[in-house]
């Protein structure tokens, strides 16, 4: 109970965080963000594509149940979709509040540009979030139509979500699931090629040596997976009936982290000794940084440390039996990739592309120092708040875990 | 060809195949007629050793274009020569490139930013851009610099300053482009004439180029046997910067 309460002061908090943000933002100034022309992308950024590798990575991981019937995995089946609706709707209220005009997100569509990989991103992702609200429909449809029926103000909420459908039968079940498996199985490609998209959009510039590498592709996605899968643990495990209702399951689920979490570094390993032996000098300069630039406790504690220290220990010793070890490492994994995507956009900007640039001006948007402002912060609070809000409605108002049984009176 | 009962579907599908096939010649042969030939190719020699360092340049260009705190469309960098064994700075002047195969361009996710079909100028449409800075990302040369929607203490209320840029004269108002858009050098096309040509005699010329007391910036048409530029790159032995990444650039500089 005091967790919960906890959980909706922080959340509505928050709210207000975020609203005074974006009240700055639209009437006080257009940009109080610490950035520059040096380092054009910074805190947004990074959890735009740290969010929406969370979206990516449930999403992958609920197809395992929709798409490909593994039915050990149905528990979170509709808790990953939700998760990854709601992780996107944060990616996009980021990257939203980030860039200059907003107002002409709808240019993308129009003027379009085949050869941008930003332009591909959105275009997939727009695609992939329609499948994901049909499939979360279909998902919910049935045990909506069952809540409606319930008394008080659930059942009123609960016939308009259900969008005035009443059939609650199995024959309308069965329809439900194959109009949810033929979203799901689009939804594959369309997540892989947007991922993948925001890898090859940093991948492609090869004015940055940091980030110009073809192995970034395939890292965005194998990262996702991993923090997605991450973040469906923790969330499975503190989410209605919680981790005593699915210990199997999410022992289980940490097994596969675990795979994915060293997929990724050992990619990340190869990155790195390949940039190295490469002694390319930008390359040398950002991964220099990485280690031992003025946030080398980035990579040594946040991403080192939880990512693949605390991770290890409770996903790959005898621990990983138990699920409340499984669901701390999982925990770390999920801070750690804040760190993973903050490394991944600062020092592949931050080194000057033409020596001498920063001391040519004394200007604050002409540096390679770079730490967020305090709206920048606050904004970033402010969205995560909005995403803890979200999470406690879908809480209430929607059965993720469990199927509501059906009244016996219906046919 | 058989000539018989066509299905519906048939009919359809054939019909579909046809209108593709005619947008894509149609859409092809409206590109060709209508795209106007290269008359210019504008470019920059820059002569270090004539270089003073007084940046006379950078302060030219942001009166010429008016542009805000932050945005600097050149610079004047003063590093010694890596390996040269001596503290002696070169300077060195650092407009838009306009590269002919600009880094910036192609990644544009609504083609915001173009070159300049009639004269290979890099230019920004501030309408259409949304602000995203990937072009900034992409540039390998820092040309490009993002609009925070700052100004000057002293300089006159937002709404009073406008910037001859494109010849659009926008006035400064917050939240309005060119706030929130990526801004770059335009060697000055405002100064055009309809024709597309410059004067350097009635002023009209990049401002840089024409502040600078040392003539360290020349500027003219690389395709034209006869102007200065042409004439020294081919007397002289020119470098670009970051020849490794083909961006092929416009801008020249003699060591």
């Amino acid at each position: 109970m005091m967790l919960k309460r906890v959980f909706w002061a922080v959340g509505l908090f928050g709210l207000f965080a975020f609203a005074w943000a974006i009240y700055v933002r639209f009437f006080v100034h257009p940009d109080a963000s610490n950035l520059g022309s040096v380092v054009p992308w910074g805190l947004h950024v990074a959890q735009y594509i740290y969010f929406v590798g969370l979206s990516a990575g449930s999403f992958l991981i609920s197809s395992l149940v929709y798409v490909f019937g593994m039915k050990r995995f149905e528990p979170i089946g509709r808790l990953a979709v939700f998760t990854a609706i709601v992780t996107l709707i944060l990616a996009l209220l980021t990257i939203g509040l980030d860039i200059g005009h907003i107002e002409r997100f709808w240019h993308v569509f129009i003027f379009v540009n085949p050869t941008s990989p930003m332009a591909w991103m959105i275009w997939m992702y727009s695609i992939y979030m329609v499948l994901l609200f049909v499939e979360f429909w279909f998902l919910m449809r049935r045990d909506l139509v069952v809540a409606s029926r319930q008394p008080g103000w659930r059942g009123p909420v609960s016939r308009i979500l259900a969008l005035g459908g009443r059939d609650a039968s199995d024959t309308s079940l069965a329809r439900d699931m194959s109009v949810v498996k033929v979203a799901a199985t689009i939804g594959v490609p369309l997540a892989i090629m947007f991922h993948g998209g925001v890898g090859a959009l940093f991948g492609v510039l090869a004015s940055r040596d940091y980030w110009h590498t073809p192995l970034f592709p395939v890292i965005f996605i194998v990262g996702a997976l991993a923090s997605g899968g991450a973040a469906l643990v923790v969330a499975s495990a503190i989410f209605q009936e919680g981790w005593k209702a699915h210990r199997e399951m999410i022992v289980d689920l940490g097994r596969l982290v675990l795979g994915f979490l060293l997929l990724d570094i050992g990619f990340q390993i190869s990155e790195i000794l390949i940039g190295l032996y490469g002694a390319n000098p930008g390359y040398l300069a950002a991964i220099s940084l990485v280690v031992a630039g003025p946030y080398w406790f980035v990579f040594w504690v946040v991403q080192l440390g939880f990512g693949m220290g605390v991770s290890l220990i409770c996903l790959a010793t005898p621990l990983r039996r138990d699920p409340r070890a499984v669901v701390v490492g999982c925990a770390a994994i999920v801070i750690a990739f804040v760190g993973v995507r903050l490394n991944i956009v600062l020092p592949g900007m931050s080194p000057e592309e033409v020596r001498g640039l920063t001391e040519a001006v004394s200007d604050p948007r002409v540096t390679s120092d770079y730490f967020p402002s305090a709206w920048e912060w606050i904004l970033s609070f402010g969205i995560a708040a909005v995403g803890l809000v979200i999470f406690g409605l879908g809480e209430i108002f929607l059965p993720l875990s469990h199927h509501l049984t059906r009244p016996a009176e219906q046919g | 060809m058989a000539i018989g009962p066509v299905s519906r579907r048939e009919l359809f599908k054939r019909a579909a195949a046809g209108a593709v096939t005619g947008a894509v010649v149609a859409h092809t042969a409206v590109a060709d007629a209508t795209t106007p030939v290269r008359k210019h190719h504008w470019g920059m020699v820059i002569d270090t050793r004539r270089c003073v360092g007084c940046e006379a340049c950078v302060i030219a260009c942001k009166i010429e274009n008016q542009t805000p705190p932050g945005v600097y469309y050149t610079v004047v960098t003063k590093e010694p020569l890596p390996g040269a064994h001596n503290d002696r700075p070169v300077f060195m002047t650092k407009p838009c490139f306009h590269c002919d195969e600009p880094p910036c361009v192609p990644v544009c996710p609504v083609n915001a930013t173009y070159k300049r079909k009639t004269d290979g100028i890099v230019v920004v449409d501030y309408d259409r851009c949304i602000g995203c800075r990937y072009c900034i990302a992409a540039c390998p040369y820092a040309a490009r610099y993002y609009d925070f929607g700052d100004d000057y203490e002293l300089s006159p209320l937002a709404g009073e300053t406008v910037s001859p840029e494109y010849r659009q004269y926008r006035p400064r108002v917050p939240g309005s482009s060119p706030v929130g858009n990526v801004r770059k050098c335009t060697f000055c096309l405002h100064l055009q004439d309809e024709q597309g040509e410059y004067d350097r005699e009635e002023g009209r010329w990049p401002a840089c180029a024409k502040t600078c007391p040392g003539h360290a910036i020349m500027f003219g048409d690389l395709d034209d046997p006869e102007s200065e530029v042409a004439t020294i790159l081919r007397e002289r032995n020119a470098v670009r910067l970051k020849e490794e990444l083909g961006t092929e650039p416009s801008v020249f500089y003699l060591l």
